[in-house]
């Protein structure tokens, strides 16, 4: 028993797959590998499970940059919201100015992805937040915060999303959020068996209330990536010098 | 028990993943001690990434002595109730009891404590007994190791708790990060001896090695009483920080805990970190742990 547990690994997306890339640490994770015409995605690094995003998408072939302030947004053509506390995450994103850069460029179509927390702030409405919590927004949806209960009630399950087909996606849920309602423009990409709605799809947006970077199932991470490509080929040339200091 | 490759789809709660998970999202944040309901929602205010509740802060159980034990279940539950970050609470060194009666109250963490008084001096916990996850204490990697073969979902280096001193933290967090350092640069032949000597599991020293990490998240707790002090345990490599005394038995606890919780984030900016350090009020007055006669040391507890 206690070996079988030990199988299960913190940094497990780094042994398993795509052994020529250099696991570079965090700070300043960029793959060694890349092509110079990578897309640069962004991953909002302010708390909770970032590096898990940051490794899978550089052994993906993306340049990862961590965002932290709002100049750290310039050049980038998509972004990912990990995992973690979204009342940590709003304040710190407030705190650092990062707010309205954020809400700017996403309102403006930046391709965005969001794991639990991260799914949490791109939501336009959040029930059971604190009572002065913030969003980003931009998904037309209504999410549930910590929707099952305690810790006791965080569980792992398979989901079958057609989107992605088979093998069915395995989903760790942590304390997580469910969408409650979502607005006419707004996809269900995933459903547990009650029906209630656990992964989203919007336009340029991404959401799932689970965390594929802590299974290390890459799937959502190269869709997004693809959905990033087409939106710099259809001209979206990531995001322009954001929050810079005046000269 | 169904694994990752049960093709059953039924949903099941308390795996090791599930448990080890919480604590990868509370990954470059800072748990708060917590006395009072209070003290919860400031705490949360501030942007705490859990709390932890019990009775006294551990600056108060080593100045008022006696037997620490686990916290009353009413305010536990008035701190579940006040929040709706993860809440944590502690029960002594091998009191198994304590934590069946924790995990009824659905806390959210357990913490195995040495600041409270040991409830066995021989035996910790069989954590994985439990579907509520535990963290642990450890002063090296070899106790991490039986912590995490114990199953421990996250563990963090003691410290001295109470002192507001960061010497303790500091040796702790350095001397785990140094063992596994030298772990990743030994042949598969020498990890042999190195389970041995660690008094750990070898496949899980392997694990370690390869790795280069823990296989669970790794914070740090016990004397950290600035944003400096959490500043530095991040850039000593810790995923985050427990502040315990420090924030509670300062002059200006909301200033205090915001500003740690800043600090945390820009670990590695010092115009962030001079910028939250101003105007905080005092510190806690601390106990320098020089001076603490070794039978006050908390960190000796757990084996």
């Amino acid at each position: 028993m206690v070996t079988g547990a030990h199988t299960l690994r913190r940094d497990r997306v780094m042994t398993e797959h795509r052994d020529g890339v250099a696991a570079t640490g965090w700070p300043g994770v960029v793959a060694t590998d890349e092509s110079p015409d990578a897309p640069r995605i962004g991953v909002l690094a302010l708390q909770g499970d970032f590096r898990e995003h940051a490794r899978m998408l550089t052994e993906l072939g993306a340049r990862v940059i961590r965002v932290r302030r709002p100049e750290d947004l310039s050049g980038i053509a998509g972004l990912v919201l990990p995992g973690g506390e979204s009342t940590v995450m709003d304040k710190l994103a407030r705190m650092s100015g990062l707010v309205t850069s954020l809400r700017v460029a996403i309102a403006a179509g930046m391709p965005a992805y969001g794991t639990c927390a991260g799914l949490i702030l791109l939501a336009d409405r959040v029930l059971d937040g604190l009572t002065d919590q913030q969003t980003l927004g931009g998904f037309d949806i209504t999410v549930r915060r910590n929707a099952f209960g305690s810790q006791n009630e965080s569980f792992e399950t398979d989901l079958d999303i057609p989107l992605l087909g088979a093998p069915p996606v395995h989903a760790v849920f942590i304390r997580a959020p469910v969408v409650e309602s979502l607005g006419p423009a707004v996809t269900a990409l995933a459903r547990l068996e009650d029906g209630r709605v656990v992964a989203v799809e919007q336009g340029h947006l991404l959401g799932t209330s689970f965390h594929p970077e802590i299974m290390g199932d890459y799937r959502f991470h190269e869709y997004f990536l693809a959905k990033v490509q087409k939106s710099v080929a259809g001209g979206h040339s990531g995001v322009a010098s954001v929050g810079r200091p005046a000269q | 028990m169904a694994t990752a490759s049960d093709p059953s789809t039924t949903a099941h709660t308390g795996s090791t993943r599930v448990k080890r998970g919480l604590a990868d999202m509370l990954k470059g944040g800072v748990i708060m001690d917590v006395v009072t309901a209070e003290q919860a929602r400031i705490a949360e205010d501030a942007g705490a990434v859990a709390v932890m509740a019990l009775e006294r802060v551990p600056a108060d159980i080593r100045a008022q002595g006696g037997v620490a034990r686990m916290s009353d279940p009413d305010l536990i539950d008035s701190i579940i109730a006040e929040v709706s970050i993860p809440v944590m609470a502690k029960a002594r060194i091998g009191h198994f009891v304590e934590a069946q009666v924790l995990q009824a109250l659905n806390v959210d963490y357990i913490d195995e404590s040495e600041v409270l008084s040991p409830a066995d001096f021989a035996n910790h916990i069989d954590k994985w007994q439990f579907t509520t996850p535990f963290v642990c204490g450890a002063t090296n990697l070899g106790e991490a190791l039986r912590r995490v073969t114990e199953g421990a979902a996250m563990i963090r280096s003691k410290g001295e708790a109470g002192t507001g001193d960061v010497s303790e933290a500091t040796k702790h967090i350095r001397t785990i990060t140094a063992e596994i350092r030298a772990l990743t640069a030994k042949s598969p032949d020498e990890l042999y001896v190195a389970a041995k000597e660690l008094q750990a599991p070898y496949e899980l020293v392997r694990e370690v090695a390869e790795l280069g990490a823990l296989p669970v998240v790794l914070f740090t707790a016990g004397g950290v009483a600035t944003p400096a002090d959490a500043a530095m345990m991040m850039q000593l490599g810790a995923d985050g920080v427990f502040v315990g005394s420090g924030i509670f038995k300062s002059g200006n606890p909301q200033a205090r805990a915001a500003a740690i919780v800043k600090a945390t984030t820009f670990y590695d900016d010092p115009t962030v970190i001079a910028e939250v350090s101003r105007g905080l009020g005092e510190a806690m007055v601390g106990i320098n742990v020089a001076d603490l006669a070794a039978p006050h040391r908390l960190a000796d507890r757990g084996w």
